[in-house]
């Protein structure tokens, strides 16, 4: 039942020096369903699988919008989610109220950093049991960040979170050189791809479970003309999923953007 | 005022007064407010010691800026070295007429800002438009509590290749304009401000923008009786903010001697 003695009161280290509680944390995070965010010179973009409880049940929303140049993607508890995602949609609108600037992504997550790091160390509270890709446009271009329950936070050229996490990291880590100079719908197709390889054998991804976000520039596919962080569900992905390479199939399409640095060239 | 819907038809206490009858401007938490500084907070009614106008111009590197070292009190020249141009950070130039110690005080606020902002390291710095913008609410919210900043402040800047030129006054009115001037200057000066910088201000030369204000603070100090022969000037361009020493302009008094109607002479 539990690990040690050491776990019931998230402020007392263990003689090892690591708080259990926290630990437990960042476990209720591999829980959720996977979230991928990925980020070239000028896109951030999120992608994140949807569960629904069963067949009479509608999919939990997995992205929120923060404000018009962020966005976050969530793993773990959703009702933690809501408490962070509205402070930081308050601190988002306290910054365009008091300097008319909207809020520099990196400030918003040391604050909801800054936040879970008091719940790993004051008496009488738990940690937040979600973690967080943010993703954001600010004065010094796109980002992506982690934020976990831990009170840590990093940023990264690519990340995924959540339940199998580490398939779609392994995807990652062999192609993010490549992302940089990536176009939009190149950077949506290796999403995918990451995403993908969370899936459970006999799954796929579909235009019901998955959820894209994103920011910069629109693609030809969408309909939007502004930069601002958009969630794009249902139909309206269907033309990015049918430009994933079958996962039988030798991936001629990804293999080369792999190995030689160059763009892919996506049919319309 | 009591703020607490559930306060206002009956006492606190049901006991003492079950159905609410006892009169409202009778009960305790109605009663005269016996603070001991409830009658002894004044808020400002006038400015005490003032700077007079400021002026600015947008040209074509970026933004010039006005503002004599004068501090009245009354109409006594009283201090004589004030600088009534602040730099914020690196962009950034406020000018103020006024009241000069709300004018310190605003100083402090901004100085207090810029630290806290630097201290955050992170690349990001608070141009001329968010300090306007904060500089904006700071002096609404204080006249909202009826005790206002005595001051008209220019912000002048330059940042991410664009100049940025806005005013905001004691009643936290803001505009911006390609002129604008304060005080007594908004009068005198800004005509001839406008003569010469409306259409052309991505043609104005460093000098030529310099020999308008010259001019005009010549004008000015001929015109008002709060001004003084000694003034500075600020540029914030693409190469940051710099603010000039006190320097005057040559004026002539000769003619003074020809005018009749007022003053010492006895014919």
């Amino acid at each position: 039942m539990f690990r040690n003695t050491y776990d019931s009161d998230n402020t007392v280290f263990s003689p090892q020096g690591r708080l259990h509680q926290v630990e437990y944390a960042l476990e209720a995070v591999k829980q959720g369903s996977a979230a991928v965010g990925l980020r070239s010179k000028t896109h951030s973009i999120l992608l994140a699988l949807k569960r629904s409880t069963g067949e009479l049940a509608s999919y939990q929303q997995k992205m929120f919008r923060i404000d018009d140049h962020v966005g976050i993607a969530i793993a773990g508890l959703t009702s933690d989610a809501r408490v962070l995602s509205n402070f930081m949609r308050q601190q988002a609108m306290s910054s365009k109220m008091a300097f008319n600037r909207p809020i520099p992504v990196n400030r918003l997550v040391s604050a909801i950093a800054d936040k879970a790091q008091v719940n790993t160390q004051e008496y009488g509270r738990r940690p937040y049991g979600v973690g967080f890709l943010v993703i954001g446009q600010d004065q010094s271009g796109p980002h992506l960040y982690e934020f976990s329950p831990s009170g840590n936070s990093y940023e990264y050229y690519a990340m995924s979170i959540g339940a199998r996490s580490q398939s779609a990291k392994t995807y990652l880590e062999k192609h993010y050189e490549s992302f940089a100079d990536c176009s939009l719908e190149d950077l949506i197709q290796h999403g995918l791809h990451a995403l993908r390889e969370t899936l459970q054998q006999d799954k796929d991804l579909n235009v019901n479970n998955t959820s894209i976000g994103i920011v910069g520039a629109p693609s030809t596919h969408e309909k939007t003309t502004g930069v601002s962080f958009r969630i794009l569900e249902g139909e309206t992905i269907q033309p990015f999923l049918d430009t994933m390479v079958p996962k039988d199939a030798p991936a001629p399409a990804a293999a080369p953007a792999a190995s030689t640095d160059e763009d892919v060239q996506m049919a319309e | 005022m009591d703020h607490f819907p559930t306060n206002w038809g009956r006492p606190r206490n049901d006991a003492f007064d079950a159905y609410g009858t006892y009169p409202i401007s009778q009960r305790p938490y109605n009663g005269p407010t016996t603070d001991a500084f409830s009658d002894g907070i004044q808020h400002t009614q006038q400015p005490i010691v003032t700077g007079t106008s400021v002026l600015a111009i947008k040209y074509k590197d970026g933004i010039m800026m006005a503002a004599d070292n004068l501090a009245s009190y009354g109409s006594l020249a009283r201090f004589k070295d004030i600088q009534r141009l602040h730099p914020v950070g690196n962009n950034t130039v406020i000018g103020a007429g006024g009241d000069m110690s709300d004018f310190q005080y605003i100083q402090a606020l901004l100085d207090q800002l810029m630290i806290e902002e630097f201290t955050e390291q992170d690349g990001h710095s608070l141009g001329p438009s968010e300090i306007h913008e904060y500089l904006s609410h700071v002096m609404y919210s204080r006249r909202s509590k009826m005790d206002p900043l005595w001051n008209s402040l220019i912000v002048g800047g330059f940042k991410d290749e664009k100049r940025f030129l806005s005013y905001v006054d004691l009643l936290g009115t803001t505009y911006s304009a390609s002129t604008l001037a304060t005080g007594y200057g908004s009068y005198i000066a800004q005509p001839l401000l406008r003569k010469a910088v409306e259409g052309n201000e991505d043609v104005l030369t460093e000098d030529e923008a310099v020999k308008i204000l010259e001019q005009s603070m010549k004008v000015l100090f001929y015109r008002d009786a709060r001004s003084l022969n000694k003034y500075q000037i600020a540029k914030i361009t693409a190469d940051g903010v710099s603010v000039s020493e006190s320097r005057s302009v040559e004026t002539h008094w000769s003619f003074a001697e020809g005018i009749r109607g007022y003053g010492a002479q006895t014919q």
